[in-house]
């Protein structure tokens, strides 16, 4: 049922607007990629980490006595044998390489273990002594704001405040709606376990391979604790399985790192499944206080939130999600006046992070609910009334910042709404998979009904907020075999969302040829900057594209060289032509030469937030709609969603396939939040580290999707391209959730939205 | 590890006598689980997988001895007819490489709360075949299961097979999860009509320690069909009946809170799925007759 994106021809085959295929696309099918979890040398160890039992305790003493002298064990470290920086951090540098005095949270690393086998350096671990002395955990961001709380960090457990003042802060209106909503902890559940090899160069130095989505950030983090120079630790990116945020910080990059040095070994480690869920950070939770208020034509007056996000234990990019969160806060509408209070909270569950979306998907959950609660009470369509209030060119954020063209808002939820909707039948006697329930058999079609949802969603591309966010690109031009031959090189990291096309195709576009390397990334060469922010084709594709233009250029010197004066040069088809007639064979003006260019992409630059909550804080705003239609067996609690239909602005599509994977990807992820996704905590600790209980949407739970783009060029973007990766996690939720409330008439404010809720029992506290 | 490897019945017998420590395995999808996560290290692991006598099922009298290692797949494809409960619950179980593999033994062996296989086994007053060197016992399966993951094999006996009716009348199974494969049972409802017996079996699965046959709600709804002479008329069984049906199915379960739902949740649920499983089983009744 899928619609194939609107396509344009590409001028070069395999170039700019193909849906060229992933090169490691068969090898993953077939289980012959390999990923970092599948690293080898000969005389390898294998590193283990001790992680704290509790979420919050003093540690009184570590004994690793009876640990050293195992047989086949050939390090055992703790926090005093770090030997540079012994905490880490991208933001603020707070957590821990190894605990010392405190463990902040269940799954702090404590102590490390390098081994000849895995099971050895388990069981290794099992030998070291840790004195805890228990502490009373803090495992709420409300509890953590008491004055009386535990502080759990020297600068006491506030991790961040944003507030946005917009407007007239007493402002009042005919019509008010509040609610107050809530957001699970969402995990990215990639599947491929932090992983990792890390190989000491005999110069003091360290090579690491490893998966991540920023090979010099980590670079620099694991130098810093290392003590060593930046240089002395080059990173080599390594088969990356899946990231959506969570390889942002770094998980086992110091430890590997620490334990090769230690042994003069290559050490190997690997995260199991239990303990990659304490190994990374999540998504954060989120309570939020909204309260809209309108004329009664439906026109916003003013917006009052207060958001309370759990930081947990550290800080990982907290501070960013806290800025994100309030600069979204009220969604893609014209709003006169806003009060947006955004709170950051340390406590000590687990540590909270970057996940795709990215503060806009707890916010957007709250300011679309509101939305439809206002259109319920003045009696309004629910896309009326977004269309009504949305935002325009040229229009002012409530943070202060001007609109750039183009925000399609109104086109795309006009698009969304005029897609058919999927045909309504008769429920029952129709084939199980076609109930909620699906073969598991829970109804034949009694207690069934339908519901339709709409929500809109948009975030910032790129790092913002005064963040010097760029990327370097090379690219080398030179004839082998005869062909003339593009190798590109750049840091930035494949998680699997497709940039070796991207770049491939952008080399093809630009230099007309046919033959493109994509080197593997690492740290040889500048940042690219982190594979996060939906801005890697952005900021890395226009870092290639320059790249390449300025090859391009030294091409037709050489051709003007070797063949006299010549206009309108141009690469086609593997020739130099001059207006439209071939000068020569590429290979030809080439010659023995290779040309190389080297291009770091700075993109224009953001600025912070002023004390007010103003400033132009970020590069590009891309937007989603979503309508998503689902029927509900209203007994049960159980619901099957029947379709999403989106519309989505990308500027330009640079690979349709890969567009439409990404859409449907953030999709499957967007239902997951919102039907059953959620890292459940009791008292810090985490009750479901594992895939039989964290529950993943399968093939099973994942409807069609109809998907319509729009192609509106962002004038300062390279070919006008939008970042595509966020936005289809953020309203899909928020619209599968009204599709519920529609079917079922309830309130349906927290999510994950569990069968209970739906049959309106009475939930634990 | 030692990985022991009998040909026949009599030597296994004899090797889990000798070795009573060594853990069966057959399909290994709950035992292998365990040895990854390290909640188990044991010194023997003995496979069951080269015994006909395990692997096989066979038909007599209209009943049926299956053996332990049947896969859920087999019971799909080869018992679909003849025990249309189990072969419905064995659609519900995991994914296709876990049908492939995972054995209605193994769910015996495992004695879990949630184990599919067991409602329907219930529901149709299963006996479990035990055998050990020193002669084979037939254990109800209501005994059988004494607890939450444990069972009543003693140290030196296997499970050989189970026995039950083939099915006389229709069968369902029902179970909720929050998503629609790949998931253990919130709860779960297995219901069997005998009408030559002239009774309805049923049994909770996942809301309690250990799969509960609701008798009181067996019995009254028995009453009822008696009363209005249904098992001839085939008619239908009053609407009030069948609420109080599952009422009483609700108040048999012994539900807990957990991550996987609530125990009020589950105790509505299984009140709501006994209702509509008798709903559809009887409607099959009627549809019989015709
Ligand atoms: C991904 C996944 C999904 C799953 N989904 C479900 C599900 O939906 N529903 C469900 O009910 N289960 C599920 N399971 C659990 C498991 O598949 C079942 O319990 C299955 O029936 C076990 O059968 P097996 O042959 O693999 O058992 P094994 O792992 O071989 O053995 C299980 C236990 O029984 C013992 N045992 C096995 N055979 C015998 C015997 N003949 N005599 C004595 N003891 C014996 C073993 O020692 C062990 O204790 C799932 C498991 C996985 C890994």
């Amino acid at each position: 049922m899928t619609q194939a994106p609107i396509r344009e021809r590409a001028v070069t085959p395999d170039g700019i607007g193909e849906s060229v295929g992933r090169p490691d696309g068969v090898p993953k099918v077939k289980g012959e990629f390999e990923y970092s979890s599948d690293l080898h040398v000969d005389g390898m160890l294998w590193g283990a980490t001790l992680r704290s039992p509790h979420p919050h305790a003093s540690i009184h003493s570590i004994d690793t006595s009876e640990t050293g002298t195992m047989t086949g064990v050939f390090a055992v470290l703790t926090h005093e044998d770090v030997p540079g920086r012994k905490v880490y951090g991208m933001e603020i540098p707070d957590q821990p390489v190894l605990a010392w005095e405190k463990v902040r949270y269940q799954g702090e690393a404590v102590a490390l273990v390098a081994a000849d086998h895995p099971e050895t350096a388990r069981r290794a671990l099992e030998k070291i002594r840790v004195d805890y002395e228990v502490l009373d955990p803090v495992t709420d961001a409300e509890a953590a704001m008491a004055e009386d709380a535990p502080r759990l960090h020297l600068s006491g457990n506030v991790l961040r405040r944003v507030d946005v003042g917009h407007g007239d802060p007493g402002a009042t209106a005919e019509v008010v709606v509040e609610g107050e909503y809530e957001v699970g902890m969402q995990d990215q559940a990639f599947l491929g376990p932090e992983s990792g090899l890390a190989i000491p160069h005999g110069e003091g130095g360290v090579d690491l391979y490893i998966s991540t989505q920023w090979l010099h950030v980590d670079q620099d983090q694991v130098a810093e604790s290392l003590g060593l120079p930046p240089e002395m630790v080059r990173l080599t990116l390594s088969g990356v399985g899946g990231a959506f945020g969570g390889r942002e910080d770094l998980s086992m990059q110091i430890h590997a790192c620490m334990l090769a040095l230690h042994t003069s070994r290559p050490v190997k480690m690997v995260y199991g499944r239990e303990e990659s869920f304490y190994g990374h950070v999540h998504r954060h939770p989120a309570k939020m206080r909204y309260e809209h208020g309108a004329t009664r034509d439906g026109q916003l007056v003013y917006v009052r939130a207060n958001l309370l996000f759990d930081g947990g234990a550290y800080a990982s990019s907290s501070n960013a999600v806290c800025l994100n969160a309030a600069t979204f806060a009220c969604g893609p509408y014209d709003v006169p006046n806003a009060q947006i209070e955004s709170h950051m909270l340390y406590t000590n569950n687990p540590p909270c992070g970057a996940m795709r979306g990215f503060g806009a998907v707890q916010v957007c959950f709250a300011h679309e609910a509101q939305m439809d609660k206002l259109a319920e009470k003045l009696g309004m369509d629910s896309v009326e009334i977004r269309m009504k209030n949305a935002i325009e060119p040229g229009m002012k954020f409530p943070f202060g910042q001007e609109v750039p063209y183009p925000a399609p808002v109104r086109e795309i939820l006009e698009r969304v709404r005029a897609m058919p909707l999927p045909q309504e039948r008769e429920s029952m006697g129709r084939d199980l998979r076609e109930l909620p329930g699906g073969v598991s058999n829970t109804t034949h079609g009694e207690g069934v009904r339908r519901g339709v949802g709409y929500a809109v969603g948009f975030k910032n591309i790129g790092f913002s907020a005064g963040f010097d966010d760029y990327s370097t690109a090379r690219v080398s031009l030179s004839v082998e075999d005869g062909k003339p031959v593009a190798r590109v090189l750049t840091a930035a990291a494949e998680v699997g969302q497709g940039l070796v096309m991207v770049q491939a195709q952008i080399a093809r576009t630009e230099l007309g040829v046919e033959n493109v390397v994509v080197e593997t990334a690492d740290t040889r060469i500048g940042s690219a900057g982190s594979t996060s922010a939906s801005r890697q084709t952005y900021v890395t594709g226009a870092a290639v594209k320059e790249a390449c233009e300025k090859v391009r250029e030294r091409v037709f010197d050489l051709a003007r060289e070797e063949f006299g004066e010549s206009d309108g040069l141009a690469i086609e088809d593997g020739n130099v032509v001059s207006d439209g007639l071939v000068v020569a064979p590429l290979a030809e003006v080439l010659g023995d030469a290779e040309i190389s260019e080297t291009v770091e992409f700075h993109h224009r630059a953001t600025h912070p937030l002023d004390e007010n909550g103003q400033g132009d804080a970020h590069l590009q705003f891309a937007f989603a709609a979503h309508r998503a239609v689902v029927e509900v067996d209203t007994e049960l609690g159980l619901a099957r969603v029947v379709e999403v239909a989106t519309a989505q602005d990308v500027g330009k599509i640079i690979n349709p396939l890969a567009l439409e994977g990404q859409i449907e990807g953030g999709i499957a992820q967007g239902l997951g939040l919102a039907l059953m996704e959620e890292i459940q905590i009791d008292d810090g600790r985490i009750q479901n580290a594992s895939f039989t209980d964290y529950l993943i949407p399968t093939i099973l739970d994942m409807p069609p999707v109809k998907i319509e783009i729009l192609e509106l060029a962002d004038p300062e973007a390279p070919y006008g391209l939008k970042g595509v990766g966020e936005p289809p996690t953020i309203a899909s939720t928020p619209a599968i959730v009204a599709a519920l409330r529609d079917a079922t008439d309830r309130d349906l404010a927290r999510i994950p939205v569990r069968p209970e809720h739906i049959v309106g029992l009475e939930v634990k506290p | 590890m030692e990985f022991l490897q009998p040909a026949d019945l009599r030597e296994v017998l004899e090797t889990k006598a000798a070795h009573p420590e060594a853990v069966p395995i057959f399909g290994g999808t709950d035992v292998m689980v365990d040895l990854n996560f390290d909640r188990e290290r044991p010194g023997a692991v003995l496979d069951l997988t080269r015994v006909p006598e395990i692997r096989e099922w066979s038909r007599k009298d209209r009943r049926l001895r299956v053996g332990a290692g049947v896969t859920y797949t087999r019971a799909i494809t080869e018992l679909g007819g003849l025990l249309p409960g189990l072969a419905m619950a064995s659609r519900t179980v995991g994914s296709p490489q876990i049908r492939n593999r995972g054995t209605i033994g193994g769910n015996l062996g495992s004695a879990s709360p949630a184990g599919d296989a067991l409602p329907p086994l219930y529901a149709s007053d299963a006996g479990i075949e035990v055998a050990s060197v020193r002669g084979v016992r037939m254990v109800p399966v209501e005994e059988f299961i004494t607890g939450p993951r444990t069972n009543a094999l003693r140290p030196d006996e296997l499970i050989t097979a189970f026995m039950i009716p083939e099915a006389r009348g229709p069968q369902q199974y029902a179970k909720i999860g929050p998503r629609n494969a790949m998931v253990i049972a919130v709860c779960s409802l297995g219901l069997a009509l005998h009408p030559e017996s002239r009774a309805v079996g049923a049994c909770i699965g996942s809301a309690g320690p250990t799969p509960i046959r609701p008798h009181e709600a067996e019995g009254f709804i028995e009453g009822v069909i008696e009363e209005h002479g249904l098992w001839e008329s085939r008619s239908e069984i009053p609407a009030s009946a069948l609420e109080r049906f599952g009422a009483l199915v609700a108040e048999a379960a012994k539900p807990i809170d957990d991550v996987r739902g609530t125990a009020s949740y589950r105790r509505h649920a299984v009140g709501v799925l006994a209702r509509r499983t008798l709903t559809w089983a009887w409607d099959e009744y009627r549809r019989d007759a015709g």
